[in-house]
């Protein structure tokens, strides 16, 4: 087939440069993406211009917020932002936007949402800039090559679609055809040149570890028996665990009996790690969907791996897209930093009403998949998972079938199949109530120290329901 | 005299006590807001079980349960020895 002649996409070699052939006071709705994590250099090179430009009444549209990306700090000290929009939070700028808010508000938005918020027009974005760790001059780009390779570039994709103008931010531009890529050059308006995206050593987060901790391994035990029997561990099953350290365990009791019993799985979706990967390469799974990589060896089977395949953040979670993926999802595990009386789970707020996180793609999958599983230890810190009331919602229990603590176990009572099938198990299940009350029994009941005085922000799920406000601590 | 027990690890707390003419305890805990009274209440029981009235006592909590903070409170006392007020 004949190739239609394709357009070199304009290069520009600093970020002064491309504010000299556009207004950056008439593009204040601003996007990125976090694929570098804590190693990502771009945003806070971006929003230094923004700063030293003293633009105000930013909205920021950043896909998660990390520890090192303190240029926000100084806009909202500066007053220069507005609205923040992201999918999760941690470290300093969350801990300020805890005790002082914003001028606008935080909404915090799943990764399904995000995507859907994107395409339907929500969310409306002047300039994605996007750090892109391979790009061809013709603006195609993947994320699994480069110097600064980060693996899939999942979460950006409906920002290089949607947004005004969409930025590639690169230290690695080559004429080489891509095949396959992920970012596709026809939407792409400037390619902007750097020395440097990220620093390596931060964009692999090196925390993709199999928990040796007996209460985690305890936790494991008890889920990956649970699951199977419910009967769920059974070829053409897929799966989804995450990358926390006692997901990960339950992962590899999954695989021991599927070994066993030769069982081999559909897929496994969401943030990919190596030893999602080894499952693949075993062939105990044919098909792995990957919307971020966890570690080095999942970026590199990106590369290698055929049916190791990126999909966007649309792809992977919103409900809207025909060909979502965790719609076919049949199991998925999740962490909680509490649980309460009705199932509600908060990844959002720790105990001390602080922000430490956000759904994720937490909400997305635990909405569509067939069954999602909470595994947790029952008491961290003396503080017991299961609250009467949680501190933020982040998922609705009406979505959360079971948690599995490493002393037992509640099932959502909506969830009267579950209940039926575990009739006569010898796993140790409880009302969540009296789970709580065993707790208690260690701890005492914690004091309820939540303020709910000052709204500085909202919780919307993929149905773009407002499900729960953030207060000020 | 100084002596201490346990350690700063999580669900851990790290008690250190020291020759006092009144009785004074400090608590530094990350669930203060939420256990704060408690910890407080079991160091006081703790030593009043020992009969000790002055004493200066520093608890340093990563989310201990009583029982880890009564025994490292005990062993902090024993290994004063023969020390005691």
């Amino acid at each position: 087939m004949k190739q239609h002649s394709r357009q070199n996409i304009k290069v520009i070699n600093s970020i002064d440069e491309l504010f000299t052939m556009i207004d950056i006071s008439e593009n204040r709705n601003i996007s990125f993406h976090h694929h570098l994590r804590n190693g990502d250099y771009v945003l806070n090179y971006v929003l230094d211009k923004y700063k030293r430009e003293n633009i105000n009444n930013i909205n920021l549209f950043p896909s998660a917020i990390f520890p090192s990306y303190t240029s926000i700090l100084d806009l909202i000290k500066n007053n220069q932002i507005n609205n923040i929009t992201t999918n999760y939070i941690n470290g300093p700028v969350a801990e300020y936007i805890t005790m002082n808010g914003l001028l606008g508000k935080l909404i915090m938005q799943t990764h399904g949402g995000r995507a859907r918020s994107i395409i339907e027009g929500r969310n409306i974005i002047d300039i994605a800039f996007i750090a892109a760790p391979y790009v061809n001059t013709f603006g195609d780009a993947v994320g699994y090559l480069g110097k600064s390779k980060c693996g899939s570039l999942g979460y950006c994709i409906p920002d290089s679609i949607h947004a005004k103008i969409k930025v590639l931010v690169t230290d690695n531009l080559v004429d080489e055809k891509i095949i396959n890529p992920e970012i596709i050059g026809k939407n792409i308006d400037y390619i902007l040149l750097v020395d440097k995206i990220g620093d390596t050593k931060g964009i692999v987060s090196g925390t993709t570890e199999i928990t040796k901790n007996p209460i985690g391994v305890k936790i494991a035990k008890n889920t990956s028996v649970l699951l199977n029997e419910l009967g769920l561990i059974k070829n053409g099953f897929s799966f989804q665990s995450g990358a926390g350290s006692v997901s990960l365990r339950v992962t590899k009791d999954v695989k021991d009996i599927m070994i066993k019993e030769n069982i081999k799985a559909s897929f496994f979706s969401g943030g990919i790690t190596k030893y999602h990967v080894e499952m693949l390469e075993e062939g105990l799974v044919e098909r792995l969907y990957d919307v971020q990589c966890f570690d080095l060896e999942a970026i590199e089977s990106l590369n290698r791996n055929a049916n190791h395949i990126a999909i966007s953040s649309s792809r992977y979670a919103n409900p809207n897209n025909v060909n979502q993926i965790i719609k076919d999802l049949d199991i998925v595990i999740l962490g909680a930093t509490e649980i309460d009386y009705n199932f509600n789970v908060n990844v959002t707020t720790d105990s001390h009403q602080m922000l430490i996180g956000g759904s994720g793609g937490h909400s997305d999958t635990a909405s569509e998949s067939k069954i999602c599983v909470i595994v947790s230890p029952l008491i961290k810190g003396r503080i017991p998972v299961i609250k009467e009331v949680v501190t933020t919602k982040t998922t609705l229990g009406k979505n959360i079938d079971c948690l599995v603590t490493e002393r037992g176990i509640a099932i959502n009572p909506l969830r009267v199949d579950l209940i039926e099938k575990l009739k006569d198990t010898k796993l140790k299940i409880y009302p969540i109530k009296e789970l709580a009350q065993i707790a208690y029994n260690f701890t005492n009941i914690p004091k309820d120290t939540i303020k709910r005085d000052i709204i500085i922000g909202e919780v919307e799920d993929l149905t773009y329901e407002i499900i729960d406000h953030i207060y000020k601590k | 005299m100084k002596t201490s027990a346990g350690s700063l690890e999580s669900s851990d707390c790290l008690i250190t006590i020291s020759d006092s003419n009144k009785l004074e305890i400090t608590i530094e805990s990350v669930v203060f807001d939420q256990f704060g009274d408690q910890i407080q209440a079991v160091i006081e029981e703790t030593l009043k079980e020992h009969n000790i009235t002055k004493l200066f006592v520093q608890c340093f909590d990563k989310g201990a349960l009583d029982y880890t903070i009564k025994s490292r409170l005990e062993t902090a006392i024993k290994r004063r020895g023969e020390n005691l007020e």
